[in-house]
């Protein structure tokens, strides 16, 4: 049974627009955040966690749909690594999303749903708007922001953007720009939703009907980029599901087949088709060098934050080089930056799981 | 810094307040630790052994997880004051290429080494005519990471050959500093201070 900490979920409607870089403007956006640990009466004690694209804001508690432990809860709490007896730990739903933040299923001012009206948004968007949190908050200066995969995008984006907001950034299993391969699976994801006829050009809400077959497929597609092929042989090999032979048929006949199925349709339960749509789109646009003349050492010319980067050596899909990129960036304008590449059998999804020596660094990085 | 190896002590002393340093092949981190601590050096590291980072990053140090012969090519010219290599240059694939990104990376660099013409190295190979093994060299020849086995004599005509000036040298024998007489007989290890 999970543990339920002491926090706060509260709802905050941004006083003014919110300014996007497609050139929009999105009004009364909604942020949706949960606290854990007591802000110092300095207010310098608050971390940020930064979720991925498919996380929210329960990052230690059991999530309100699915009612399992939080997705972080193996790292944030009392005397875990983000020690939420020392600090103050606030993590958000970015916009777009579907957890309680304005996104594409939120109501546009004439009282429908956004759906595909909604403004395709970036990584820098949902900084924007975690900002915007920080400052109805009153908290100048951040003890640090963390975030593993697009959590380490938004990181790396507030350093950039808001370098003078934060002391220290903790980005893992992630990187500065996605790559051709990284926009390919994405595209896949969302060719499955939109080939759904359940999609409806976005305007699904007031249907009845969903595109969850879509969904869950690009949840499947996904789903096998966050594991590593030897972790995959470990867990299934070629076992086969409930039978003792092959069906000659197409049938969930292998154990990973009925494993992705079910991925990918509890999925389906708490996620919305066209958040994952305009999620995806901020992660492919996401280049941290481009929005910075081309040079990615120029994002992190003024910031004095120091930095920590890890990665692990089965991920894939931001595998070790990525990081290396970001450090050299950061070692060509001299910010102290640490980085370790840690050794887990999980992939990508390494950052969420058993792994002590991720732990450890956490730790003495936020010390 | 009583703690420390004799020659991270004296490399530590002749390092001023306030100077940039890049220890490469950190370890867990004490050298830099010190010069942090005892005169607010802006101390960065690189180190091969992701425990040995883990380490160093709970110390609130900054240190990158990296491999010498290749990732100190990625550091700018010019951005440390000091480079320090120490105890490592015996394992670089090109050492003489690791000591040109020193004298590129840092303005001075520092180098120690252990020295295989010490005397009883040259007795032991003499004597047993077998790759020595000592308390300072203790790992056998087919398993050591000491790759390039050098002697004092070899890093000072590497030096004139590279043209690479000697800024200071001290020379140690059972952990103790000693004169320079002779050092490529009496010095169990040596550290060089250099510039281009």
């Amino acid at each position: 049974m999970a543990t339920i900490l002491t926090s706060t979920s509260a709802k905050l409607t941004l006083p003014h627009a919110l300014p996007l870089d497609s050139g929009q403007a999105l009004e009364g956006v909604e942020i949706a955040y949960e606290t854990y640990g007591n802000l110092s009466a300095d207010k310098d004690n608050a971390i940020l966690i930064c979720h991925a694209l498919t996380g929210d804001q329960y990052v230690a508690n059991p999530h309100p749909i699915t009612g399992k432990p939080g997705w972080w809860s193996r790292t944030v709490g009392p005397g875990k690594p983000i020690d939420t007896d020392r600090f103050h730990v606030i993590c958000a739903n970015v916009i777009g999303s579907c957890m309680g933040s304005t996104g594409p299923a939120s109501l546009a001012p004439d009282g429908q749903p956004f759906g595909m009206r909604f403004p395709v948004i970036t990584i820098r968007d949902m900084v924007r708007a975690q900002v915007a949190l920080l400052d109805a908050l009153g908290i100048e200066c951040l003890h640090a922001v963390v975030g593993g995969s697009m959590g380490g995008m938004q990181a790396l984006s507030f350093a950039a953007n808001f370098g003078e907001r934060t002391q220290r950034v903790l980005a893992i299993a992630t990187t500065a720009r996605h790559s051709a391969q990284n926009i390919a699976f994405h595209e896949v994801g969302r060719q499955a939703i939109m080939a759904d006829p359940n999609w409806q050009g976005g305007a699904y809400y007031a249907t009845g009907r969903a595109p969850d077959a879509g969904l869950a497929v690009a949840r499947m597609a996904a789903h096998i980029t966050y594991l590593s092929e030897a972790g995959l042989t470990d867990k299934f090999g070629r076992r086969l599901q409930d039978r003792d032979s092959k069906s000659f048929g197409f049938d969930a006949d292998f154990q990973v087949e009925s494993y992705l199925r079910y991925q990918g349709i509890s999925f389906t339960n708490r996620f919305d088709s066209n958040s994952y749509l305009y999620i995806t789109r901020a992660m492919d646009y996401f280049d941290l060098a481009e929005e910075h003349g081309g040079r990615l050492a120029d994002a992190f010319a003024r910031t004095s934050a120091r930095f920590c980067l890890i990665s692990f050596d089965t991920d894939w899909l931001y595998p070790t080089a990525e990081s290396r990129n970001i450090v050299h960036a950061l070692n060509a304008v001299a910010a102290p930056v640490s980085f370790v590449e840690l050794s887990a059998p999980y992939g990508h999804d390494s950052f969420l799981l058993d792994v002590p020596a991720q732990d450890r660094v956490i730790k003495g990085f936020l010390e | 810094m009583s703690t420390l190896r004799p020659d991270l002590e004296v490399i530590a002393r002749h390092i001023p307040a306030g100077a940039r340093v890049l220890d490469v092949g950190c370890g867990d981190g004490s050298l830099m630790a010190a010069l942090r601590d005892g005169r607010g050096v802006d101390a960065r590291g690189l180190e091969l052994s992701p425990e040995k980072v883990e380490l160093c990053v709970s110390k609130g140090l900054s240190v990158i997880q990296g491999d010498a012969n290749r990732d100190l090519a990625e550091y700018p010219d010019g951005a440390f004051d000091y480079a320090i290599l120490s105890q490592t240059l015996q394992t670089a694939e090109r050492p003489d290429l690791m000591l040109e990104h020193l004298l590129r990376v840092g303005r001075q660099a520092f180098v120690s080494f252990p020295n295989f013409a010490y005397w009883r190295m040259r007795l032991s190979l003499l004597v047993k005519g077998r790759m020595p093994v000592t308390p300072h060299l203790p790992v056998s020849w087919y398993e050591t990471e000491n790759i390039h086995h050098l002697t004092i004599a070899d890093f000072r005509a590497l030096l004139a050959e590279k043209g690479v000036k000697t800024e200071g040298c001290w020379f140690f024998a059972h952990d103790r500093e000693i004169g320079s007489t002779g050092a490529n007989w009496w010095a169990e290890h040596a550290v060089f201070q250099l510039s281009r």
